[in-house]
């Protein structure tokens, strides 16, 4: 089974590499753009996991206690296969 | 009296914490390995600078989840001291010692250069040979400096005198001019709430001896052994277990 989790900052926490990148995605004149963050994405693969409930509580402990910092970041998670 | 400067597989300031205490303070040092799991017979432990564990995942993570990290928690908990400098700071927040994290710096540069830090709780086991609202130049290199904690949390440490050092011009005024990564309220080094682990992204230990530049971090050290003489804390650490 795979799992992928993407660690965001909160939204409530400026995100420096993100506005870097938007400065110059603008610089390049794409002038559509109004914002960039910059996330994490973590591809994991599991063994043995006997259903996706299972791998679900698993992948959501292995985010919260390790991925994460709680403090400046959230998390997202999808079971993909 | 005994120090003991804990070594990560990454640390690269560990020597120069080393140094200064036995070389500069002439007090007895041990390294502290990090696969070690407890730390009997020590007062106080430095974790010092580097980049441990590759600063993977993100500064501090992996430390966190070393044996010596247990240890120290629980050294922590018996009351001895714990000094957190830059990596090791991160490591103290990513670990829950301290409150807050350390986010990329504002200016998205690794900064390495003397800046300035006001003096703002000079009761501590660590700044006790300072002076209040002194000065000290010292300086930091680091990538990840960025002190971030909410709002409630940053009043809360001012409230309680948590904040032990912010970035300040060399006249002692804080302003934003004076912040070199963009730090919450320029705090450059806050400490727990007992008061016996204190974390500090700015290196007292590149700043103990003239020939440096500056010899103004060394209060920082004669403020512990000062209050490790007239307290050792695995004396402390030893009545609590009992």
């Amino acid at each position: 089974m795979r799992a992928r989790v993407i660690v965001s900052l909160k939204r409530t926490v400026l995100d420096p590499q993100g506005k870097a990148i938007h400065h110059a995605i603008a610089s390049l004149g794409f002038k559509t753009v109004v914002g960039v963050r910059q996330d994490k994405v973590f591809e994991i693969d599991l063994n043995g996991v006997q259903d996706a409930g299972a791998a679900r509580s698993e992948i959501e402990r292995i985010a919260r206690e390790v991925l994460t910092n709680p403090v400046i970041e959230e998390f997202s998670f999808e079971i993909l296969e | 009296m005994k120090f003991g400067v804990v070594v990560f597989p990454g640390s690269n300031c560990d020597h120069d914490a080393f140094y200064v205490i036995d070389r500069v303070m002439r007090q007895p040092v041990e390294w502290v390995w990090h696969e070690t799991d407890q730390l009997k017979g020590f007062d106080a432990i430095i974790l010092p600078g580097g980049f441990s564990y590759g600063d993977y995942l993100r500064t501090g993570a992996i430390a966190r989840f070393s044996p010596v990290m247990k240890a120290v928690r629980a050294f922590a908990e018996g009351g001895g001291l714990v000094l957190g400098i830059c990596n090791g700071f991160q490591i103290l927040c990513e670990s829950g010692l301290l409150p807050g994290a350390l986010m990329r710096n504002r200016g998205l540069k690794f900064v390495c250069r003397h800046v300035y830090l006001r003096t703002e709780n000079n009761a501590l086991p660590f700044t006790q040979r300072l002076s209040a609202g002194q000065v000290l130049k010292i300086p930091i290199a680091h990538m990840e400096g960025n002190y971030y904690a909410s709002a409630d949390t940053l009043d809360e440490l001012e409230s309680q005198g948590r904040v032990v050092f912010r970035y300040s011009t060399p006249e002692g005024a804080i302003d934003e001019a004076a912040n070199p990564n963009g730090a919450a309220r320029n705090i450059a080094g806050i400490c727990n709430r007992a008061g016996n682990v204190m974390g500090m992204m700015p290196h007292p230990e590149r700043a103990s001896e003239s020939l440096l530049g500056s010899a103004d971090g060394r209060g920082i050290f004669e403020s512990m052994v000062k209050a490790l003489v007239s307290a050792p804390s695995s004396r402390l650490a030893e009545t609590v277990h009992d």
